[in-house]
């Protein structure tokens, strides 16, 4: 079953004279364990793609589907519990909070969705040891460097084995050490099983993915051919 | 590439057999370049003749490359070796880009959309990128010189679908301010061409 499913979404911002068509009829499906990329220059729809696709927004028109469920015929808390557990979201400059520690700020969201705070400090220190982060988890953001910091965010963003990862130029502000580690991180817990979009207008980032979709003027204009490999082989509807 | 100046670099470590040559050359540029063992004993010949390495053994110098000689650099190809690390390669004269041409072409052809044209360009690289990264996922790190090579092939390629994305928007840009190709042609070849600054000067 594919993770994101979106249906023919448009989405308009404005009326009348200042209206902007963010985007035309786009429809993408990312099934479980694929990483795609979405690239396409300022103002072609990739950051209102991943909002609508986070739940944040909603199209004009269309159908967003997330994990089988139609995220517009949801209630409000049902939607905001789909978010807190299905969805991880990396942004380009973190978003961390700065009041809480590394391990504070990953286990934030699960003890949001009633997990004990015991439970969820847990798979915190969990999260964070598997992306090399032990030795930081009780540093503030403020004591991080900035691939640290990104790292941070992603170990948030796939806490609780989320199946849905939504990142937005999530090395936009790293060096480009840092930046490939963050795609390899990202790229590690596809494998894994996890489905993640990322938004980037960088072609080295966006090669990591294993399709990458090509958005113009609010359209998918082209898309990478995939790769044959074993996992693509097992996805293929039979 | 110089295989010339990787050999010499190789010898520079100490005295060394043409076959060695080989394997080092090859694990050193994280065997992107095969070479053929042919080219190791042509291009240790040429830098016998030229002063810049001595052959060891096997039958004394000057007699024909082959399995049981060794090469050893001398001073003069030390020289030559450090000098050739630190002149700059002349990157000053724009090479004749098959892809900037095909471009420049698509203006000029009628009923082209050319940004279809830049798009087809722009998906074959980024699949080339995905080749190319998914090797340097699979290898880790591990290989050094590989991951340099790779390194060095992602940004080529990457500078290139950057001009493409520049390319496209500055076509964009005049086509909508009403830039006509022919004609301006046209208006540029009746009042001669324009002279342009010689390039590289200062090298």
């Amino acid at each position: 079953m594919s993770v994101l499913e979106l249906r023919s979404i448009s989405k308009v911002y404005g009326r009348g004279a200042a209206e902007v068509q963010a985007l035309r009829d786009v429809s993408l499906t990312v099934a479980a364990g694929e990483m795609v990329a979405v690239m396409g220059p300022s103002g072609s729809g990739k950051s209102s793609l991943l909002t609508i696709a986070g739940t944040l927004e909603e199209p004009t028109a269309g159908a967003v589907l997330v994990n089988g469920k139609d995220t517009l015929r949801l209630s409000g808390g049902a939607k905001s519990q789909l978010r807190r557990r299905a969805i991880g979201y990396v942004f380009q400059d973190f978003n961390l909070l700065p009041g809480l520690t590394a391990a504070e700020n990953v286990s934030l969201p699960l003890e949001l969705d009633g997990t004990s705070m015991r439970k969820a400090h847990l798979a915190a220190l969990k999260a964070l040891e598997e992306l090399g982060l032990s030795d930081q988890a009780r540093r503030f953001p403020d004591q991080l460097s900035g691939g640290e910091r990104q790292r941070v965010a992603i170990a948030r963003a796939v806490v609780g084995e989320r199946s849905l990862l939504l990142a937005d130029e999530p090395s936009g502000a790293l060096d480009s050490a840092n930046g490939e580690a963050v795609m390899r991180l990202i790229h590690r817990y596809c494998k894994r099983g996890t489905a993640a979009v990322v938004v980037t207008h960088d072609a080295q980032l966006a090669s990591w993915a294993d399709r990458v979709v090509f958005l113009r003027d609010g359209r998918v204009v082209d898309q990478t051919a995939t790769p044959a490999g074993p996992e693509t082989l097992l996805e293929q509807p039979s | 590439m110089s295989v010339r100046h990787a050999l010499l670099a190789l010898l520079s470590e100490g005295p060394k057999y043409g076959l060695q040559l080989r394997e080092e050359f090859e694990a050193n540029t994280g065997q992107v370049w095969p070479l053929n063992v042919g080219q190791v004993y042509t291009t240790l010949q040429r830098l016998e003749r030229d002063g810049l390495v001595t052959a060891i053994g096997g039958g004394g110098p000057g007699g024909e490359p082959g399995p049981q000689k060794a090469y050893r650099i001398t001073e003069a190809g030390a020289g030559e070796l450090a000098k050739w690390l630190r002149v700059p390669p002349d990157l000053s004269v724009p090479p004749r880009d098959e892809l900037v041409m095909k471009v420049l072409i698509a203006v000029r052809v009628p009923g082209t959309d050319v940004s279809e044209v830049i798009q087809a360009h722009r998906r074959y690289l980024v699949e080339l990128m995905q080749e190319w990264t998914r090797l340097k996922e699979d290898d880790n790190g591990r290989d050094v010189a590989f991951s340099l090579v790779v390194d060095s092939e992602l940004f080529r390629v990457d500078s290139v679908i950057r001009w493409l994305d520049a390319a496209e928007g500055r076509l964009r840009r005049a086509l909508a301010d009403g830039w006509n190709p022919a004609r301006a042609a046209a208006a540029t070849a009746s009042a001669g061409l324009p002279t342009r600054p010689t390039m590289g000067v200062r090298r």
